[in-house]
Parts: structure tokens; sequence; C-alpha cells
């Protein structure tokens, strides 16, 4: 015991002195000033983005938090409720009267910069738009698929004000080679250097140019929350939320697939044609992700409920399927057997999700799992089981199910 | 030589002889001041580490308090390499065999800034593939975990 003590003792000060000799040399002058270093307390997400107390934290450093289902079970989602996906660190101290948004690009005609007031001056567009991170359900992929391991919450729907990009690329003029518009945010590499973007993604010039697209710099009638892009987000509705990009700053149209950080290898991408599990896929058989599949979720009640003597249960929760519309939704209490439609209202506007609702009953006392299925406009349904295996594991739009007891 | 000259030279040797003095003093004291300095030094980190022990206890029921490491051969190397640029939540969240750890530490080194760890990646990978290997999960796994609660 005592032994083994000093030999504690004695790797901590080597560590500590690796420490104070290795450290500083390689990360000391990247290191924001007052960035702190400590492993945070899971408390402090919640106080620090004010956020709901049932968000889960999946990593401190980067910022990485879902919501569980019944949280989300507002039509529009709050700021508390909404989830972070991070790939670096958020930006520090920033002057909203000095922040600007270029749009360059060898598809550009000019080059042009906007300052928050120029872009406020064009016409402002609001729309619901839905953002599910591409890895959302990645924890139920067998072999396991690496990265943050969401499980439901990774999904939004708040309404987000601001210029149409569409509005932006004609005021800066596009060639007619235009393939893409990649952006560029103000978060810092976690390497601490200055020289690297954490993520620079984008959209195909079709997607920018449509009229959801938006350079925002509202969400639900307020500024950006600090760790959702403050104070301008690209938002494009209905394609992995990492096409959105935060603290927006800098807009390239390209002639060619942007290139920034995680648009190649496995990033956002998944095997162009089926694979087998756990198969490895070259990085040249993957493509990009653009609209996210049908998906819904029960957000009413929380899985769990004990219904006592009651023999019916009112459910309710959304749908949404990407670019298209959901067509129908139905809930099944015994594992498929039978499906139950459920009523399902129009989107607020395309890329919204839609809501739902049903009324349950029950034949008789026992344990049951209520599952809900979407079908969306070309007839593709949500399955039951785990879709097609990926190598990073995006994509699952499996059913999402609760636990109900009765009697 | 006559006596005058003899005593001008003694002068001479004199002065040279207490300049070589002056100067030894002078390069003890500062070999000394230096040396006291990093004892202290280790002493103080020994002293901080010890209060930290007291404070925290480093591993509890095999886990890194800190980190939420599994305890383990590696472990410190791991600490070390793997939990400076992001938290240690990616490492422990995840699963992997040893080739999927070992091509994950490729592509940061390829694409992430992450250093050449040596003779340490070895051990480090040794670690990672020992102690968060994958678990069978199947097609699609049961409700785990329900928290049940009675309706109104
Ligand atoms: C120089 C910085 C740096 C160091 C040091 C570092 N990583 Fe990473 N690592 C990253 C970045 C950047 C990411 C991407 C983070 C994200 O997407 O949120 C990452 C992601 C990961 C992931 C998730 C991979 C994925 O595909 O999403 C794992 C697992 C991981 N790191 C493990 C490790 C291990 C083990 C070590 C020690 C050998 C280590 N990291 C050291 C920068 C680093």
């Amino acid at each position: 015991m005592s032994s083994s003590r000093r030999q504690f003792i004695k790797k901590s000060t080597l560590a500590a002195f690796s420490g104070i000799i290795g450290a500083p040399i390689v990360f000391g002058k990247w290191l924001p000033k007052d960035y702190i270093p400590l492993i945070l307390d899971q408390n402090d997400f919640h106080n620090k983005f004010s956020k709901d107390p049932a968000m889960v934290v999946l990593n401190d450093k980067p910022w990485n938090a879902e919501a569980q289902a019944h949280i989300l079970d507002d039509k529009v989602t709050p700021a508390s409720r909404m989830f972070v996906r991070n790939n670096g660190l958020i930006p520090q101290d920033i002057q909203t009267d000095q922040w600007t948004l270029t749009i360059d690009g060898e598809s550009a005609l000019t080059t042009k910069t906007y300052t928050l007031a120029d872009l406020k001056s064009f016409p402002k567009h609001t729309y619901q738009l839905t953002l599910e991170c591409g890895g959302n359900g990645r924890n139920e992929f067998d072999p396991p698929a690496k990265g943050n391991q969401w499980s439901i919450g990774a999904v939004s729907c708040a309404s987000w004000g601001g210029v149409r990009l569409s509005d932006l690329l004609k005021d800066v003029g596009v060639k007619e080679d235009a393939i893409y518009v990649g952006y560029y945010g103000k978060d810092m590499h976690l390497s601490g250097s200055p020289d690297k973007n954490p993520i620079s993604r984008g959209v195909p010039i079709s997607k920018a140019m449509m009229e959801e697209t938006l350079i925002a710099y509202e969400m639900n009638g307020e500024d950006i929350p600090l760790v959702h892009g403050f104070p301008l987000r690209l938002v494009a509705g209905g394609w992995p939320a990492s096409a959105s990009g935060k603290w927006l700053h800098r807009l390239s149209i390209r002639n060619k697939v942007h290139d920034g950080a995680k648009m190649e290898g496995s990033s956002y991408r998944v095997p162009c044609e089926p694979v087998a599990p756990g198969e490895k896929v070259l990085d040249e058989n993957m493509c990009i992700i653009e609209s996210m599949p049908v998906k819904s979720l029960i957000t009413y009640p929380k899985s769990g409920a004990m219904l006592g003597t009651k023999k019916s249960l009112a459910i309710r929760g959304h749908a949404w399927a990407g670019e298209l519309n959901v067509s129908v939704v139905h809930y099944s209490i015994d594992f498929g057997v039978t499906w139950q439609k459920c009523e399902l209202q129009a989107a607020a506007n395309r890329l919204a999700w839609q809501h739902w609702s049903g009324n349950v009953s029950f034949p008789k006392d026992g344990y049951y799992e209520i599952w809900a299925r979407a079908t969306d406009s070309e007839g593709n349904m949500q399955p039951m089981l785990v879709p097609g295996w990926n190598p990073k594991g995006y994509l699952n739009n499996a059913c999402h199910r609760i636990a109900i007891k009765v009697g | 030589m006559d006596n005058k000259q003899y005593i001008r030279i003694l002068k001479q040797v004199v002065v040279i002889l207490k300049a070589a003095i002056f100067s030894l003093i002078l390069l003890l004291v500062l070999v000394m001041d230096m040396g006291y300095n990093l004892l202290k030094k280790e002493f103080n980190n020994d002293r901080t580490v010890a209060a930290e022990r007291v404070e925290a206890p480093e591993i509890v029921n095999g886990v890194h308090v800190r980190t939420g490491l599994v305890e383990g051969e590696g472990l410190d190397l791991v600490i070390q390499n793997c939990t400076t640029c992001h938290s240690s939540k990616l490492i422990t969240q995840n699963r992997m065999t040893k080739t999927g750890w070992q091509s994950t530490i490729q592509w940061m080194q390829e694409t992430q800034n992450l250093w050449d760890l040596g003779d340490q990646e070895a051990p480090i990978i040794n670690y990672l593939a020992a102690n968060y290997a994958p678990q069978k999960k199947g097609r699609r796994a049961r409700l785990e975990n329900i928290e049940w609660y009675e309706m109104e």
C-alpha cells in the first residue's frame, strides 16, 4: 500500500514535470487567455447555457448534449431544450458591431463583406426548420460507430429568422460553374491551432438557393444563443445539422464540392452502396449525406408511465422527413403486428416537423411498448430495426418506442 | 630582482587571488541558490500532489475520478496524451477494436493535429483496446433503465 503510494507520488511528480515542460510548449501560445481548461462539472452546462436539467451531456469539451424525448414536446423547440453539437471551442468576446460576413470564392462574381446591420437591411424571413444531427441514434449501431453516442435527442425544430442565402448570393453574383457553398465559423479547433477549422461544411448551390435556406440572426424571436451560433448561423433545414454552420463569418461559393474540415473521409458520409456491418469502406466509396430520412418521436407521455386502472392513453409527438413531407404516422402496441393511424398536422412551412397525435386503447392489463412509425411522401417508412450499418453511424431512423404498464 | 620589484609582483598576485576567491564565492552562492530552488519546486510539487490526493482520491472503484477512465496499464499515458484537446468523455463513450482505436488515432494525427505518440502509442492502444472494446448489441436492444412513474 505505502510503496504503491510512493510510486504514485513519483509518477505524479513526473507527470507534473512533463506537464510543466511539455504542455505549455505545445499549447500555451494558442490557448485563449481566459479559457479555463478544467474538467467542468456537468451542471455547468445547464447553468452556463440556460439548459433544461433533463438535457444529457455527452461531452464537456467540446460541448455535446442531447434532449430526451419527453422534453421535446414543445411544437417549437425552445433554446433550453435544443441539442448542442460543437466540434470546437465556442468563440470568446464576440463584438456584434464588428462582426462581418464575407462572401467570396472561385464562383463568386464579386467579393462582398456585410455587417450585421447590412444583413438586417435585406428582407427578413422566418421559418420553423428541423435540424437533426447526422449521428442522432448512433448509439444503436453494431458494431459500434465512433463519435458522440447520440441516442434520440439530437433533433430540434426552432423558428429561425434572417436573410435568405439566395438573396445574398444574388447580391454577390454567382458564376455558372458554382457547385457548392462552404461555410467558415469562428469556433476554435480543439488543438488551439488558429490555422485549423474544427468544421467547415456547407450545401450544394441548389440547396443554398432554396427559399428556406437562411443566414439567420434570430432564433425563436431572439438573438441566437451563443452555444447555437451567435450572432450568425447558416441554417439548412432537413439536412444534417452539421451543414448549418455556427458563428458564421465567411461563405465561399465554390466551383467544386467544398473541401473544408469534415467534408471528406467518412465524416458526414455513408457508403454509396450498402455494406455488411463492420465492413471497411474506402473513402472514395463514401457519399455525402444530404436530406435526412423520415423519422418521428413520441414526446408524450414520457416512457415508463403506469396507467393504473385506465385503459386508454393520449399520445403525441413530431415527425419529419428531411426535404420531404410526412404523409402518415402510425403507432403499434403489439410490436408491429397491427398499426393504427394517427392524426397528423400539416407542417408550419416546408422543412418544419409535423405534429401527430393518437389515442391508444389497451385490450388488457400488462406491459406494452408503443412504437411510432412515420411514412414520407415518397412512401419510405421508418424501419423497426436499426437500418443499414455505416462506418460512422449516421442516419439511424429506427422507430422510437416507449414503455407503458397498464393495471 | 630587487626588493621593490618583488613586492610589486606580490601585490599583483594578491589582487588576482582576491578576485579569484570572490568569483568563486559568488559562483558557489549562485549554484546553491539554484539547487535550493529546484529542491523547493520538487518539494512543493509533492506537497500539492499529496494535498490533491487527500481531497479527491485519484482512483475509486477502479475508475480514475477526474477523467472517468478505467484503471489499467497505460492509464497515465492516456490521461497525458488524450485529454488535452477534448475531454475523456470522447473516449469513455466509445468502444472499438484494436484496429479501430489505431485508425482513430491515425485519423487524429492526419487531420486533427495529434502528435506522433512514438513508443507510447502501443501501450496507449493496448489500454484502449483492453478497456474500451466493443460489445454485441444486436439489431435492436430492448428498452432499458425505464423509470416507472404513476400517471395521474
Ligand atoms: C491535438 C488534439 C487531440 C488530441 C491530443 C487527441 N485528440 Fe481525439 N480528437 C480530436 C478532435 C479535434 C476530435 C473531433 C472532436 C469532435 O468531433 O467533437 C477528436 C475525436 C476523438 C474521438 C472520436 C472520433 C470520431 O470519429 O468522432 C475519439 C474516440 C478520440 N478523439 C480519442 C482520442 C484518444 C484515444 C487520444 C489519445 C491518443 C486523443 N483522442 C487525443 C483531437 C485530439
